[in-house]
Formats: C-alpha cells, structure tokens, sequence
C-alpha cells in the first residue's frame, strides 16, 4: 500500500499548483522508494523509461513548420476567411470541425487533427474572427473560445476513434480479454462504442450550439 | 530501415539548433540557461539509445532543474508585425492552407503506403513507426513547398520554432515525463495496489452498484494515472472480470467498450494527460493552465453519466 504514496504526491503537488515536472519526479523517486528501490536504482529506473518514450516528444518537430507559415500571416488568412462571415459564429464553426474530428476519427483517420497542428493554427483563429465579427473582442472571450477550439478536439478525438477497429484502445481491449480466456472480434467491442459516440455528439454540439449565446451573455456583463 | 532512430537523431538536431540560437540571444537575461535546457533535450534524443540508464536519469533531473525550478526566461525571438502577416496572407492566400495541410495529407497517406510497402521482402520503413515517419515526412515535405513559396530564410523556421518551443515551455516535456512516470508506477505494482484497494472496498449486491463502481473506477483512476490505458487492465481484472461478467453474466464486449471511454471522460477532467490538456493551454496562451479542463468538465461529466446508463441497460442483454 506504500506504493501509493506517490500518487498523493501527485494530487498534493497538482492542488498546491507546483511546477509538474518537479511533482512529477518527485512522485517517481517516492513510488520508487516506497517500492524498495535504491534511490540511484529510481533514477535509473526514470531514465530508461524517459528514453524509451522520447518518441511522445516527436510530434513537437511540427513547431518549425506552423511557425513559419504563421509568420507569413496563416492565422491571419483563417481569420480573413472566416470573418464577416454573418453566418459564421464561433459555436457553428466548432460544431462543424466537431462533426469532422469525430466522423474522421471513427474512419481512423485522427492524424488529421490535433493542437500543434490544427487548433493553434488553424481552428481557434477561425472560432475566434467568428467572435469578432459578432463584436466579441474582449480577451474573456478570446480565452473561453481558443478552451473551448482544444476541447472539441479532443471530445471529437475520444469518443469517435474507439468506433475504428484498428486503434490502440481496441486492440488493448481485444489482447486484455485473450489474456483472460475470453475472444472477441475487435469489430465487436468497435459497434459498442456507437452508442456513447451519438450520446458525445449531442451533448457536446448542444454546448457548442449554447456557446454563443454564452459567450454574448458574458460579454453583455 | 528508416525508424525511430533517424527521427531522434533529427529531433537532435533540431533541439541543438534551438540551443545555440538560445545560446545567441542576447536579448533574453537567462540565455545560458535556455540553451542548456534545449542542449540538455537534444542530448536525449542523439544519444539517448547509447547512454547507461543512469546517465539517462540524469539528463531528466537536468532538464526538470532547469525546467521546473523557474532558471530560464521564455526568449522572443523577432518575428513579424500583425501588419505584414495580414499583408503577406493578402498575397499567399489559400496556399498558406495548403502547406499547413501537406502535414496531416502526407501523415495519413505514409501511414497507409508504409505499413505494407516492400523492396525484396524488406521495409524501407519501420511499420510499426509508419505514422511518426510520415508525420515528421510531412514536416520536412510542408517546409520543402512553404520555404520557396515564402522565400524564406532558412534560419526563419527555426526562429519561429523556438519562438513557439519557448512558448509552451515546460509542458513540452510533460508528456514523455508523465509516461515515464507510467512506467515507474507500472514497475512499483501501482496499479496492483490500486486494484486490491478497489476489490476490498467492492459493493456486493446489485448489478448497478457493479457497473457504477466499474465506470466510476474507471474515470477516477484515469485521473490518476492521466492514461484510461493504464486504468483499463487494473480496474477490469479487479472489478468488471470478476463481477460484471463472471457475476452477473454481463458481456464482456459491451463492458470493456463503454468502460474504456468511461476513462476517456476521465482523461478529459485531468492535469496527468498533460498533452491534450495542459499542453493544448500552453499553445494556445490561455492564462488559466486548467481552462481547457474546465471547458471539459461539463460534457465529461454528462457523459460518464451516459455511459453508466448505456452500460447497466446494455451489458446485461444478450444481443
């Protein structure tokens, strides 16, 4: 049960808003220590999963690329093509690439996605003219739409990529199961992952449709 | 084979690029630190794979002292004013989309073309690396169009890289931190411990008081562990196995798909998954580190309640 010392470090350390990268070795060397390791033996430990998963940190590679066609005016031109657009609110623009993620997702198709790539550059700066144009243009506002741009693509990303068979989570599921004696088709666990899919999409572009006039009533204020 | 090995190797060279540009900014006070802290990342990527584990450890410790500990200044490398991008997205228009788009066309399409690609029966390409390859592929593929197109400089994407490198910040590392956090936890039985813990606790009786300690469980030891991957086998063997299926006749299917995106909604509601929630709030220069969540917490919510109700109609049904 000591090993469990490290995950109150890890609440403590979030709630008391200390920088995470210190919370999180600390909680390492204490999980490690509690477990019966050496100190020198956590650190060890600590380095070769750090190696092992440097492959997490490769997606930052794309940061040169958006830099530079930011600097030549990308977010500017999303922003031209978006704004005075009447029809064009921020909640509509976000359902649209909402209804997008999640059906390209299900395809498995989720490259198509993702922050560094497509929110920073492209998606919060279309959510954001479109706020602009409607005479939001306060920073509340600014701040409550680029949230809102990076949590519809990651609720599109969640609940659309478990209805494609071939994605990590299924296939965990699929070799989970064999290891406890029971076989079921990918294909199987992919359906049920349906109905929550339907459910994601009208709760979430229900609060995409409210969140303009959320946001004009928080301006008004 | 192109693998993970030439990406590090490029990755290395990237980041001690961004170092020595760190090194040679004299308008940022704190420099030296900057560019030790990209020295240190590029370190890890070219020589991590021949390093001894310990050596290894130390370059993380290196990085969160200087990471973590406030040593260094975010640089502000200069860069265009609102007036020449807007007059530059004048002239380039929709091309600038194309280029930003060659990324995720080229991702999508080496992923597929690489996994089954052969010469005489070899991969030129890893397959199990197809779309990490084909990411950083259409990197270099976007910048080999947008650099003639812009007339750029060649040093200008790497000033505007670490521009953006400097603006995240800490949080870029979190994600690999977090993971080898994961690993430590898997290698202390955490897990183990967290599932005894959840079967000594277990409701006996009903199938609902099963499902919601089974949902619950899932989201909250997401939470924890800031990955529904890791919460998946502990909360399933310790509660959903042994009382949803083997109890009360449950299938298993319907449960672990709705379980899993039990965690999903868990996902959404933590700091621990720093790279779709802390990161995304880094890049997009919200003031709040904690706004993304907290644009998540209403749906996540509704929709673990959701998922409770799918899973106590379905999984007992045999469809």
């Amino acid at each position: 049960m000591l090993t469990l010392l490290g995950i109150a470090v890890v609440v403590v350390g979030f709630v008391a808003r200390i920088n995470p990268l210190l919370v999180v070795v600390a909680a390492a060397l204490v999980t490690g220590l509690a477990a019966g390791m050496g100190p020198l033996e956590v650190v060890a430990l600590f380095g070769k999963a750090f190696k092992e998963n440097r492959y997490v940190s490769l997606l930052w590679l794309v940061l040169p690329a958006i830099g530079l066609l930011e600097r030549y005016g990308l977010q500017e031109r999303a922003k031209a093509l978006i704004g005075g657009l009447q029809a064009a609110t921020t909640g509509r623009i976000l359902l649209l690439y909402f209804a997008i993620r999640q059906i390209t997702s299900a395809l498995g198709l989720t490259s198509l996605g993702g922050h560094p790539q497509m929110v920073r550059p492209l998606v919060a700066p279309m959510a954001e003219a479109a706020a602009e144009t409607h005479g939001l243009t306060d920073d509340d506002t600014r701040q409550k739409v680029r949230a809102m741009s990076a949590a519809t693509d990651n609720i599109g990303l969640f609940f659309g990529e478990d209805i494609f068979i071939a994605i990590g989570s299924i296939l965990l599921m699929v070799g989970f199961l064999q290891q406890n004696g029971i076989v079921v088709e990918p294909l199987h666990l992919s359906v049920w992952a349906i109905p929550t899919a339907i459910v994601a999409f009208i709760v979430h572009g229900t609060r995409l449709v409210l969140f303009d006039r959320k946001l004009k009533s928080g301006a008004a204020r | 084979m192109i693998g993970l090995e030439v990406l590090y190797a490029i990755a290395g060279a990237l980041f001690a690029a961004i170092a020595l540009l760190s090194g040679l900014d004299r308008s940022n006070s704190r420099r030296w630190q900057n560019a030790a802290f990209w020295g240190l990342f590029s370190a890890c990527f070219l020589f991590g794979s021949h390093l001894p584990d310990m050596a290894n450890g130390a370059l993380a410790i290196g990085l969160v002292i200087i990471g973590g500990m406030g040593g260094w200044r975010r640089g502000e490398p200069v860069t265009s004013t609102i007036a020449q991008r807007q007059a530059s997205a004048a002239t380039h228009r929709n091309r600038l989309f194309l280029c930003a788009l060659i990324i995720p066309a080229v991702a999508l399409a080496g992923t597929m073309l690489f996994r089954h690609l052969t010469f005489g029966g070899l991969h030129p390409v890893d397959p199990k690396q197809a779309t990490l390859v084909s990411l950083v592929l259409g990197i270099i593929l976007s910048l080999a169009v947008a650099m003639p197109m812009l007339r750029a400089r060649p040093t200008e994407p790497l000033q505007e890289g670490r521009r953006l490198f400097d603006q995240v910040g800490w949080a870029l590392l979190l994600p690999q931190m977090l993971a080898a956090l994961g690993a430590v936890f898997a290698a202390a039985g955490v897990g183990e411990a967290v599932g005894a813990l959840t079967t000594a606790w277990l409701p006996e009786g009903s199938r609902l008081a099963a499902v919601v300690t089974y949902t619950l469980g899932m989201a909250l030891f997401t939470m924890i562990m800031g990955n529904a991957f890791a919460a998946f086998p502990v909360m399933t063997a310790g509660v959903g196995l042994p009382l949803i299926v083997l109890k009360f006749g449950g299938d298993p299917a319907i449960m672990c798909a709705i379980g899993m995106l039990s965690g999903f909604c868990g996902t959404l509601m933590t700091p621990m998954a720093a790279n779709f929630n802390l990161v995304p709030a880094a890049l997009l220069e919200l003031k709040d580190k904690n706004g993304v969540i907290k644009a998540q917490v209403p749906t996540a919510l509704i929709l673990l309640f959701a998922n409770t109700v799918l899973m106590y109609v379905l999984v007992f049904h045999r469809f």
